[in-house]
């Protein structure tokens, strides 16, 4: 069997192996002026890999496509890819070694927030720019990061005045993981809760791959609430779902509405679970375009799987590299982290989920929300979406609105917190 | 308050099934087993293979992931565990490397990855087991929800509890083995085949194991790392019950599965976990051996 050096990379579980092995291939050939070299930094093992692998695959998908589409200015993009091993310290390691040894311009990586936090200062330091994928809790304005998944009022301003009016629920019980993101997100819904005249009943958290969930549905059960808003993240979610259709909890009467439950976990947890319950996000493998079917085919032939499923922060790392693309274009083919953040200001992509767009003020993308609820065979039907992307803004839980702006271009405005 | 007790029950039931394995392999042989998650990880990735390649439902797999655990286990014992019998730190260690190698063997499917070939039901991903749909219809009795399921698996695990008692106390067997645990040199001279005996009681000890990465699969996901986290609970509830007695293990499992439910009702489960690891600390300092520990002459 004959293996190239990409089906190698992507086929081999040895990734430790091909990331000390990368260095030697692409030194030599990165400084070629018919090449643009980038980070491609996301986990390959280690607990987070389920999901991250997935993002990596995206990523080089949209690489390989827009190669052999003759690739970006007439330059062919090099990934090199580094496994960040579920491990906040070992990320901040690679992207060093991207940054300052492999003097990229660009990477593309980090899932967890955990993982940002952990590379921003080398991003921040050395003035390079860090493209992240991921739907995220907003409260971070820094120049060196392009943000393309959604930020907490994508996903949440269309949702909880949804679910009170059409699905007439006023009392919540907001159940989460227990760090960052979900605190986050419960503070932007309990705003929402309270602008729309419903309540929150309790707001609980659970320490992160959790699985007894015995207690807690139990306390679901006695707190006389009529929605459940889930911000529980990881496999958590499934032992979450299972047990709260085992409790004889339904969907019908008491939905739950997750924030984070996108298409793996359903496929792991069984699809009759979640079968009634609903998820916001801008972007599910069932929305019945041309583009995202296209999509889901080239997925699926990239990654030799059939039954392989798409979700927010896999999409988002697909087309942010086309964004990359078009602002290397725009700055005259130009790679250089200062080139690059100026041209992607206000750059416009069609992705498999409709139209994007990089604000040009906080570099986070414009997407457009949508709420799906979860079917028999593991996909989402869509039942509400906006007719335009709604612009991003990562300090809504503090104030922020589209008229007055926290994070700009000149940086954050720390006096508004 | 039924309900509450109920869920302390189910908790103390899946404490009881995780602590039965390492009650024996710790407790009767002095192996501190760190593949004892491992082996729990195993039979549950037995349930979902033959659930997909067989077409098995869980009721055949509990028995098929007892005989795959427990081979396993054997040649585990044969491998590694035989050439350190009373070097009680050395076995941490080196069962420990062999968890990693089970983990990394189911993650990288055998090594078929490095062909680019996938098994549909290993690799890294997360897998689930589909259990039969009369085990998670609840229904109610005067008021009480029963959980079908979460009762099978304290049924299950009563019935798991009571044959190793039979076993151990009432078969020829099972007193070899409590003669090997007083006194090993001097079972050996008595005419017990010391050896094969440990090698069995220690594959007993690994089935069971299996049989619990079963009934765990049926509401966690099957991941190759599921292990790693329930070792720690067994190990609670062994040591709190007093290393080498099945009725301390079973006793430990019941209170700190209680004490556990209880307070995640009351308050959170985070609470919980921070008030059952306060608890063992004190018992532990209270009565260093444990709950119920034989005398040693």
């Amino acid at each position: 069997m004959s293996m190239n050096r990409r089906k190698f990379l992507k086929s081999s579980s040895l990734y430790g192996a091909a990331a000390a092995l990368a260095p030697s291939i692409y030194a030599g050939t990165a400084k070629a002026s018919s090449e643009i070299p980038v980070g491609v930094m996301f986990s390959l093992t280690g607990g987070l890999s389920i999901v991250e692998k997935t993002l990596s695959d995206a990523t080089l998908l949209a690489i390989e496509e827009i190669n052999a589409a003759g690739g970006v200015a007439g330059k062919e993009i090099v990934p090199i890819v580094e496994d960040g091993a579920s491990d906040p310290k070992t990320y901040n390691e690679k992207a060093s070694k991207l940054v300052l040894r492999d003097r990229v311009p660009t990477v593309f990586g980090c899932y967890t927030s955990a993982s940002r936090k952990a590379v921003l200062p080398v991003f921040e330091r050395r003035q390079n720019l860090l493209f992240y994928p991921t739907y995220y809790e907003g409260f971070e304005c820094s120049k060196n990061v392009v943000y393309t998944g959604a930020v907490p009022n994508q996903q949440l301003s269309n949702f909880i005045p949804w679910i009170m009016e059409n699905l007439g629920k006023k009392k919540f019980f907001i159940v989460g993981s227990n760090y960052i993101y979900p605190r986050e997100m419960a503070k932007v819904s309990k705003i929402l809760i309270e602008q729309g005249g419903g309540e929150w009943v309790a707001d609980e958290y659970l320490e992160l791959g959790h699985s007894e969930w015995g207690a807690m549905v139990n306390r679901i059960q006695e707190s006389g609430c009529d929605v459940v808003l889930s911000n529980v993240v990881g496999d958590s979610v499934i032992a979450f779902y299972r047990e709260f259709i085992n409790q004889g909890l339904s969907h019908d009467t008491l939905p739950i509405c997750a924030t984070v439950t996108s298409e793996i976990e359903i496929a792991a947890m069984g699809a009759e679970f979640a079968a009634g319950s609903y998820t916001s996000f801008p972007y599910f493998q069932a929305i019945p375009t041309e583009a995202n079917l296209s999509f889901l085919d080239r997925y699926r032939a990239f990654v030799k799987d059939d039954a392989a499923v798409t979700q927010h922060a896999l999409e988002c790392s697909y087309f942010q590299v086309y964004l990359w693309k078009q602002a290397v274009e725009a700055a005259g083919g130009e790679a250089t982290p200062d080139t690059i953040r100026e041209g992607i200001k206000g750059q416009t992509f069609d992705a498999p989920n409709g139209r994007v767009t990089i604000d040009p003020e906080n570099l986070h993308a414009y997407l457009t929300p949508r709420i799906a609820q979860w079917g028999g065979d593991g996909q989402g039907t869509i039942i509400d979406e906006y007719d335009e992307p709604i612009q991003p803004l990562p300090y809504v839980a503090y104030g922020e609105t589209g008229s007055d702006l926290f994070c700009t271009q000149d940086g954050l405005d720390t006096a508004r917190l | 308050m039924a309900d509450i007790l109920f869920i302390g029950l189910s908790l103390s039931s899946i404490l009881l099934l995780i602590a039965l394995g390492l009650a024996i392999t710790y407790g009767a042989m002095g192996v501190i087993n760190m593949a004892h998650g491992e082996l729990v990880m195993i039979g549950a990735y037995t349930a979902v293979l033959s659930g997909i390649y067989l077409n098995f439902n869980m009721f055949v797999a509990l028995p098929l992931a007892f005989v795959t655990a427990a081979a396993v286990g054997l040649l585990i014992e044969k491998l590694v565990i035989r050439r350190l019998y009373g070097r009680i730190i050395d076995t941490l260690l080196a069962t420990w490397g062999v968890a990693i190698l089970l983990q990394q063997a189911i993650r990288l499917q055998f090594g078929a990855t490095f062909f680019d070939v996938t098994v549909p039901g290993l690799g890294p991903g997360l897998q689930n087991i589909d259990v039969p749909s009369f085990l998670n219809q609840p229904f109610d009795v005067a008021g009480f929800t029963v959980q079908p399921y979460r009762t099978f698996i304290i049924a299950v695990t009563l019935l798991l509890a009571a044959l190793t008692w039979y076993l151990f106390y009432r078969t020829r067997i099972g007193m070899q083995v409590r003669a090997i645990m007083r006194n090993p040199d001097m079972a050996a001279s008595c005419g017990i085949d010391v050896r094969r005996v440990s090698a069995l009681t220690f594959a007993y000890g690994s089935g069971l194991a299996g049989v619990a990465g079963v009934l765990l699969a049926g509401f966690k996901t099957v991941q190759p790392d599921m292990g790693a986290s329930v070792v720690v609970d067994g190990f609670l509830v062994v040591v709190v019950g007093g290393v080498g007695s099945l009725l301390g293990t079973g006793l430990a499992a019941l209170l700190l599965g209680q004490i556990n439910g209880i307070v995640a009702v009351l308050s959170n489960d985070i609470v919980a976990r921070a008030v059952v690891f306060g608890v063992v600390i004190v018992l532990i300092m209270w009565r260093p051996n444990g709950l119920f520990s034989f005398k040693n002459r």
